[in-house]
């Protein structure tokens, strides 16, 4: 069994590399996959604690958290075609409709 | 053996996500998303969490991404034209610098946990089993259960509502 640390590193690195996609991307579809980057990396360090202290509490969390990415993921990729529809773009730097 | 198959999964899995944020090209993106995504579920079944695995391939690798890709191919985006890190700016920087900040906070927790964490007990192998986890689901955690499928409902139909509607032309 590999120890927990290593699991917790790994989703460590990757929750990073998720927020660098978050921070650096212009395109909104690109932005979404990065955050499903960092909630992967979570649902990771939820199941390698609940595997490691042998507590089921942690895997049911994982599942709640899987549903609710899935409705996260609908209703923004919904968000995404509206505003392609009215801007003919996904580039966040010509959305600035809102910008102060 | 588990070694191995560990670092095996591991580089694919931060390979893979590199390949995601680093991709010109949207589509790439997403399949290379795919194959992070599985390569977590493969270190879930090293975790003996068989049914989070089976989950993970289903839900995210199954329909989630394919939701994503539908999107891409309906909006027709093309490629990005320059380069994604071509421009040496300030943005960049501070992006950078956040992420070398949150990197090393998350690695000096997980350094500093060791030791803390009580033994590992006998039964920890049938944690991950479709049993024990509908055992809890269905009993301790039903109301949150059916709160989930109300969520699912209320998001399908907001993501038709937000999506179907016709925009009016503007005249100016």
């Amino acid at each position: 069994m590999i120890a927990l640390n290593w699991y917790l590193a790994l989703g460590a690195v990757l929750f990073t590399i998720g927020v660098l996609g978050v921070l650096t991307r212009k395109n909104a579809i690109v932005i979404l996959m990065s955050a499903e980057l960092m909630l992967n990396s979570v649902n990771l360090t939820l199941v390698s604690f609940s595997a490691h202290l042998g507590d089921v509490h942690g895997q049911i969390l994982v599942f709640f958290v899987l549903c609710v990415a899935a409705a996260e993921a609908a209703v923004g990729l919904a968000i995404i075609i509206s505003i392609f529809r009215n801007n003919l773009s996904v580039d966040i730097t010509k959305i600035n409709l809102l910008r102060w | 053996m588990i070694t191995y198959l560990f670092i095996l999964f591991g580089i694919l899995a931060i390979g893979s996500a590199l390949a995601v944020i680093f991709n010109k090209s949207t589509v790439n993106s997403a399949l290379f998303l795919v194959l992070n995504l599985i390569s977590v579920a493969a270190l879930y079944l090293l975790l003996q969490a068989q049914f989070l695995a089976v989950v993970q391939i289903l839900v995210y690798g199954g329909a989630i991404m394919v939701l994503f890709l539908f999107v891409i191919m309906l909006l027709n985006i093309g490629d990005e034209t320059e380069r994604i890190f071509s421009r040496f700016s300030v943005k960049y920087m501070v992006s950078f610098l956040l992420g070398a900040v949150v990197l090393s906070q998350l690695l000096y927790t997980v350094g500093s946990l060791s030791g803390t964490l009580p033994a590992v007990s006998g039964e920890m192998a049938t944690v991950g089993t479709v049993e024990a986890i509908g055992n809890e689901m269905f009993t301790t955690y039903l109301l949150p259960f059916e709160v989930t499928a109300i969520l699912l409902t209320a998001a399908v139909v907001g993501a038709v509502l937000i999506a179907q509607r016709k925009i009016k032309q503007q005249d100016s």
